[in-house]
C-alpha cells in the first residue's frame, strides 16, 4: 500500500492522535473543505469550527469535531495543531446544547468582527448538525 | 541551660516539623512526575507552532505590511513584563530566583529611561513585587483553584496581553519563567514574545515552498496570537514542573536539617539527664558520708 500517510493531531496538552496508515483526511479548512491525499502539495492553512474526517486504509472513518487550529502538511505528514477537539462518538450532547447556546449568543452580539461572524455561523450550523443524531 | 522538660517539648516539635517536611516531599515527589510528564507533553505543540511561524516568516517579504506581533511597533518605549511565579510557598529559591531576575531587568530598563508595566501571574510573585513596583504592576492574575496548568488559563493571559497591544499600551513584552533543566536545577529565563525574536536556529531550516490558503499574512495574523498563547503555556508548564522539582529539593533538604537538629538535641537532653542522676548521686553519696 503506497497511498498512504501519516497524521499528527496535537493538543496543547498532549498528543492526541497519530496515525500512520490513513489514506484521505477531509478538513474544514477557512475557506472551505479540503481533502487531503497523499503526495499534496506543501500546505499550510488554518481551520474553521468543523468537522474532520480521517479515513484510513481499511476505509474506516472517524469524525472530529474541531473548533480552531492550523493544519501543515509536509513531506507526506499531516500535523493539526488544536485546542478544541472532540471525537463526535465520545461527545457529550448536553456540552454540545451549552456550547451551541453559548455561540447564538456570541453571534447576536453586533460588535463583531466579519471574520468572527463568519467562525461563529459555522460553528452554530456544525454544533447543530450534531445535536440532531 | 534549658531545662529537662524544655528539651523534650523542642525535641518533638521538631520531630513533628520533620513528618510535616516530610510528607510535604513526598507530595512533591508525586506531583512532580506529573508536572515533568505534562511538560513533556506539550513540547511538541509549541515546536511545531514555532516551525510553522518560522516557515511563514521567512516567506513574507513586504515587511512593512507584516503583522505589528510580528516586527513589533517600531518603538522600544514601553516594556511589558509577564512575571508567572506560583501561587504557594515553601519551594525553597523558586519564587525569589524569577523575582531576582525580574528586578535586575526592572532596572536595567528603568535606567534606560523606558517605562515599565507588569502584570503577575501567580501570587507570590506579586506578593513579592507590590513592594517596590506596585505602581507599575497593572494586572495580577492567580489561577488558585485549577490544580494542573491547563491551555485555556493561558488563553486568557494571551488574550489580556493582545488586548493591550492593540490599544498601544506597550510596544515589547517578555515573560519570565522558570524552566526545568533537572530536580536540583531550574534556569530563570527570560523570553520575548512581542515582537517575535527569531531564533538562532534558522539555519537548519529547510527552504520549503508552502501553499498557503488564505494568504500568509492573514494566517499571520490568525496564528501570532495562537503563539502567545502556546508560549505563555509553555512557560506555566515548565513553571510547575519546576515549582514541585524545587519544593522537592528544598523539602528533602529541611527533612534532614530537622533529623540533625534532633539528633544534637537528643545528645543534649540525654547528657542533661545525666547529669541530673549524676548530682543527685553525688548528694546522696555525700549525705551518707556525713553521717
Amino acid at each position: 500500500m503506497s497511498n498512504v500517510f501519516k497524521v499528527e493531531i496535537i493538543n496543547p496538552e498532549k498528543y492526541f492522535l497519530s496515525k500512520e496508515d490513513v489514506t484521505e483526511v477531509v478538513i474544514p479548512a477557512f475557506e472551505g473543505d479540503m481533502g487531503i491525499l497523499k503526495d499534496h502539495i506543501s500546505i499550510i492553512s488554518f481551520l474553521r469550527p468543523g468537522l474532520l474526517r480521517i479515513i484510513n486504509a481499511k476505509s474506516s472513518e472517524e469524525t472530529y469535531y474541531v473548533e480552531d487550529g492550523i493544519i501543515e502538511f509536509k513531506n507526506n505528514c499531516l500535523s493539526v495543531l488544536t485546542s478544541n477537539i472532540f471525537d463526535i462518538k465520545k461527545i457529550d450532547k448536553n456540552k454540545v446544547r451549552d456550547t451551541l447556546v453559548k455561540a447564538e449568543k456570541e453571534g447576536q452580539n453586533p460588535n463583531i468582527s466579519d471574520q468572527a461572524k463568519y467562525l461563529v455561523n459555522h460553528k452554530i450550523e456544525v454544533l447543530k448538525s450534531l445535536t440532531l443524531n | 541551660m534549658p531545662s529537662l522538660d524544655d528539651l523534650r517539648k523542642r525535641i518533638k516539635s521538631v520531630k513533628s516539623t520533620q513528618k510535616i517536611t516530610k510528607a510535604m516531599k513526598m507530595v512533591a515527589a508525586a506531583k512532580l512526575r506529573k508536572a515533568q510528564e505534562n511538560a513533556e507533553k506539550g513540547r511538541p505543540y509549541s515546536e511545531k507552532m514555532n516551525n510553522i511561524i518560522l516557515n511563514l516568516s521567512s516567506s513574507i517579504t513586504d515587511k512593512e505590511n507584516a503583522p505589528k506581533l510580528l516586527v513589533g511597533t517600531g518603538n522600544e518605549k514601553i516594556h511589558l513584563c509577564i512575571v508567572l511565579t506560583a501561587d504557594r510557598g515553601l519551594c525553597g529559591g523558586f519564587n525569589t530566583n524569577i523575582v531576582k531576575k525580574t528586578k535586575s531587568f526592572f532596572e536595567k530598563i528603568k535606567s534606560e529611561g523606558k517605562s515599565l508595566k507588569i502584570i503577575t501571574v501567580g501570587s507570590k510573585g506579586y506578593d513579592q513585587l507590590k513592594r517596590v513596583y506596585g505602581e507599575q504592576i497593572i494586572e495580577k492574575i492567580s489561577f488558585k483553584d485549577s490544580k494542573v496548568a491547563n491551555y485555556l488559563d493561558a488563553e486568557v493571559v494571551g488574550k489580556k496581553i493582545i488586548d493591550l497591544f492593540e490599544k498601544n499600551k506597550f510596544d515589547i513584552c517578555t515573560i519570565f519563567y522558570n524552566q526545568f533543566k533537572n530536580v536540583i536545577t531550574q534556569i530563570p529565563q527570560e523570553q520575548q514574545i512581542i515582537p517575535l525574536k527569531s531564533n538562532e536556529n534558522k539555519k537548519n531550516l529547510v527552504e520549503d515552498n508552502y501553499e498557503f490558503e488564505p494568504e500568509e499574512d492573514e494566517i499571520l495574523s490568525n496564528l501570532l496570537p495562537k503563539n502567545i498563547s502556546t508560549q505563555i503555556f509553555k512557560g506555566m508548564l515548565e513553571n510547575s514542573a519546576s515549582e514541585q522539582g524545587s519544593r522537592m529539593t528544598a523539602m528533602d533538604s529541611a527533612t534532614r536539617n530537622a533529623g540533625e537538629l534532633v539528633d544534637k538535641l537528643t545528645v543534649n537532653y540525654n547528657r542533661s539527664r545525666q547529669a541530673a542522676i549524676t548530682k543527685e548521686l553525688i548528694e546522696i553519696i555525700s549525705g551518707a558520708e556525713s553521717l
